[in-house]
């Protein structure tokens, strides 16, 4: 789960670690207000969870008073286009005092697969793309895997600042640790870290994602979710704890399971198509949680085609075949649907299917599947 | 023989009494498997299924002398679970819960490790060795005792690979599903030297799908050690940047862990990687004539 940057220095002001003063504004009548409340001049950054918000024009300085109620206007209400997160309105600004910036480093903690540990990452190239930095510059790039405990002091040094801002950095990074364990946070991010010309050290911006498995435990994180910021339908998906994500394609799919989800839209590919979603519906779904999915995957409007892919384990053809039967019976579906059962009840669910006095067209393997989806 | 199940296989089952619990510990045994007994707090001194179901995996252990453990329990208590085997001799522990919270796998790992015992998963389908042993939730009837290795982090595409190689009368020598989390017990690796070292498997069918670098890994392990012939699927080929496909371990986050790379990998290591989840069969079916 993602959080915004606002609430993200929330968390991080509970953890003591300093970041500038800052008001939120939600609607365009109270920009003037907020403005009172901020020492001009102020930086007025768009609250969308998306990365490089900077380049999409979501980020700007403003110098006085009348520029940053013109600057707060416009990027309150805007279309933020970016290239991670696709476009996305920005319901919400947060305006900002301006540091006297001395140095920007990067500072992150984040869980790293390869040694199943977590790792710190420290750069003296804070505020720029980490990735591009660490392809241009991997010496800039200081990494520790933390195993046991952590100790951050002999990566901090590398970084060669004096004793003071280095017990402060030092500080920043056990405080981040800390709500990273007790918050089961899988990425902490400060870019950029900065150095102010007082030798103040301050979070200049904040990222946080929670581990979605481990949100039962956190029921004050569970309340930073901000529902605008998920698509309609996925949304919808998991309240009924299915695994949906809106593509860009026009064959709409539905499968059991994760693995054979993804080689379905790349069987679809193949054909010549593109997915228009991916949609598990897990191991032992019923005939109702089926309809629910199958209605879902048809309010999509660019669908050419339906290809229904499962493989009965746990889950039945014939509880699979009834909920697509009412499902396609309640609904006005236009677009030919293709099914592909193989597994458990495969002969019951095929006769119900035959037996629908709907029209179907049933495929018995994937290359008959691509041939079928080839000629839509 | 086989890898990590046999006829030796002494099964307790971690949450035996709930629904699926109950519903698996039935299949496996009804496969052959030799269940033992299972584990629920609170529920020892009654039985299921004809076997004794204890409160903890201790007293299991002293009054059936297992070795082997399935597990069922909700995503809260799983890691707890895998510990608690691990702790008191457990050798193979499969983990079929799914969602347990990273963090907590982080802990049980290192106990699997400092005990010496095997994980395989979590979140994953189990394994089987055809006609033997079955330690899993896969539908049992589509497979068929051979000599074909068979090593996934997908359940359904798993059974997939296996109802291909079955229609075209090809066996398999143990199926294992490694599990689709970011941090995982038993891994490429450890199957591939496995399946190399094991005498009935001439074949490897190897599915990896996108999100981290142990297929890449992989590779770089067939290259040095594996003389027997493997052929790979990779899922996820369409799969789009930062979205989570279904697996929490499914993601692709810059240019990591995407499929294209994968792929160059695997066949960079004269692994024959197919680009049609359709043709596993057939071309495990070409490379064994």
């Amino acid at each position: 789960m993602k959080i915004h940057e606002y609430q993200a220095k929330e968390l991080f002001k509970q953890y003591e670690i300093k970041v500038p003063n800052s008001v939120l504004c939600e609607k365009h009548e109270d920009i003037e207000c907020v403005l009172n409340q901020v020492p001009i001049p102020c930086v007025i950054k768009a609250q969308v969870h998306s990365g490089a918000r900077g380049k999409a024009g979501g980020v700007k300085v403003a110098k006085d008073f009348d520029s940053a109620i013109e600057v707060a206007n416009n990027i309150l209400g805007m279309e933020l286009k970016s290239s991670q997160a696709g476009i996305k309105k920005v319901n919400k600004i947060l305006i900002e005092e301006c540091v006297d910036i001395e140095k920007e480093l990067y500072l992150s903690l984040t869980f790293d697969r390869t040694n199943e540990c977590i790792a710190l990452i420290l750069s003296t190239e804070g505020g720029m793309d980490i990735e591009n930095v660490a392809k241009a510059t991997p010496e800039k790039i200081h990494t520790l895997q933390i195993k046991e405990y952590l100790n951050p002091k002999e990566l901090v040094q590398k970084l060669g600042f004096n004793n003071e801002i280095n017990k402060k950095i030092e500080k920043i990074i056990n405080s981040l640790y800390k709500l990273m364990i007790e918050k089961d946070a899988t990425l902490v991010e400060i870019n950029p870290l900065v150095i102010t010309k007082q030798g103040d050290v301050i979070a200049l911006d904040a990222k946080i994602n929670f581990d979605d498995n481990a949100l039962f435990r956190h029921e004050d994180i569970l309340l930073l979710k901000d529902e605008t910021e998920e698509n309609p339908l996925e949304l919808e998906a998991q309240k009924s704890s299915l695994s949906y994500i809106k593509l860009d394609g026009t064959i709409g799919c539905m499968v059991n399971g994760a693995g054979l989800a993804m080689a379905t839209m790349d069987v679809i590919k193949l054909a010549g198509k593109d997915a228009a979603n991916f949609l598990d519906v897990g191991g032992g779904a019923s005939s109702e949680k089926i309809e629910k999915a199958f209605r879902l995957l048809i309010s999509d409007e660019n669908l050419e085609a339906v290809f229904i892919n499962i493989f009965g384990g746990i889950l039945r053809c014939d509880f699979l075949a009834e909920g697509v039967k009412n499902a396609i019976k309640t609904l006005n579906v236009q677009v030919p649907v293709i099914v592909r059962m193989e597994g458990t009840n495969k002969e019951l669910g095929t006769e119900i299917l035959n037996n629908s006095g709907l029209k179907f067209t049933v495929v018995n393997d994937l290359n008959e599947a691509i041939e079928v989806i080839r000629k839509i | 023989m086989s890898i990590f199940i046999n006829k030796d296989t002494r099964l307790i089952v971690q949450g035996i009494t709930g629904k699926e619990g109950s519903f698996h510990a039935k299949s496996c045994k009804e496969y052959g498997t030799n269940l033992v007994g299972g584990v629920t707090p609170n529920k020892g001194g009654t039985s299921i299924l004809d076997v004794p179901v204890f409160d903890t995996v201790k007293e299991a252990v002293n009054e059936t002398n297992a070795n082997t453990s399935i597990i069922f329990v909700p995503a809260r208590f799983g890691a707890n679970a895998i510990i608690e085997a691990a702790e008191n001799g457990i050798e193979l522990i499969v983990c079929i819960t799914e969602g347990i919270p990273v963090l907590d796998m982080m802990k049980a790992k290192k106990a699997v490790q400092i005990n010496g015992a095997r994980l395989i998963g979590p979140n994953c389908p189990g394994l089987i060795t055809p006609n033997v042993c079955k330690v899993g939730i896969m539908p049992s009837k589509i497979h068929k005792k051979g000599n074909v290795g068979v090593v996934s982090r997908s359940g359904t595409l798993t059974y997939e690979a296996v109802y291909q190689l079955t229609q075209l009368g090809i066996g398999q020598s143990t199926c294992i599903g490694i599990g689709g989390d970011p941090i995982i017990g038993t891994n490429f690796i450890d199957v591939l030297k496995a399946f190399q070292e094991d005498e009935q498997t001439d074949a490897i069918c190897m599915i990896g799908e996108i999100g981290g670098t142990a297929e890449e890994e992989a590779a770089d392990y067939i290259k040095q050690y594996v003389t027997k012939p493997v052929v790979s699927f990779i899922a996820g080929l369409t799969a789009p940047e930062g979205k989570r496909m279904g697996h929490a371990g499914a993601i692709i986050s810059g240019e990591k862990g995407t499929a294209k790379s994968k792929m160059e990998a695997l066949t960079n290591a004269g692994v024959i990687v197919c680009e049609n989840p359709a043709n596993l069969g057939s071309t495990i079916k070409s490379i064994l004539q």
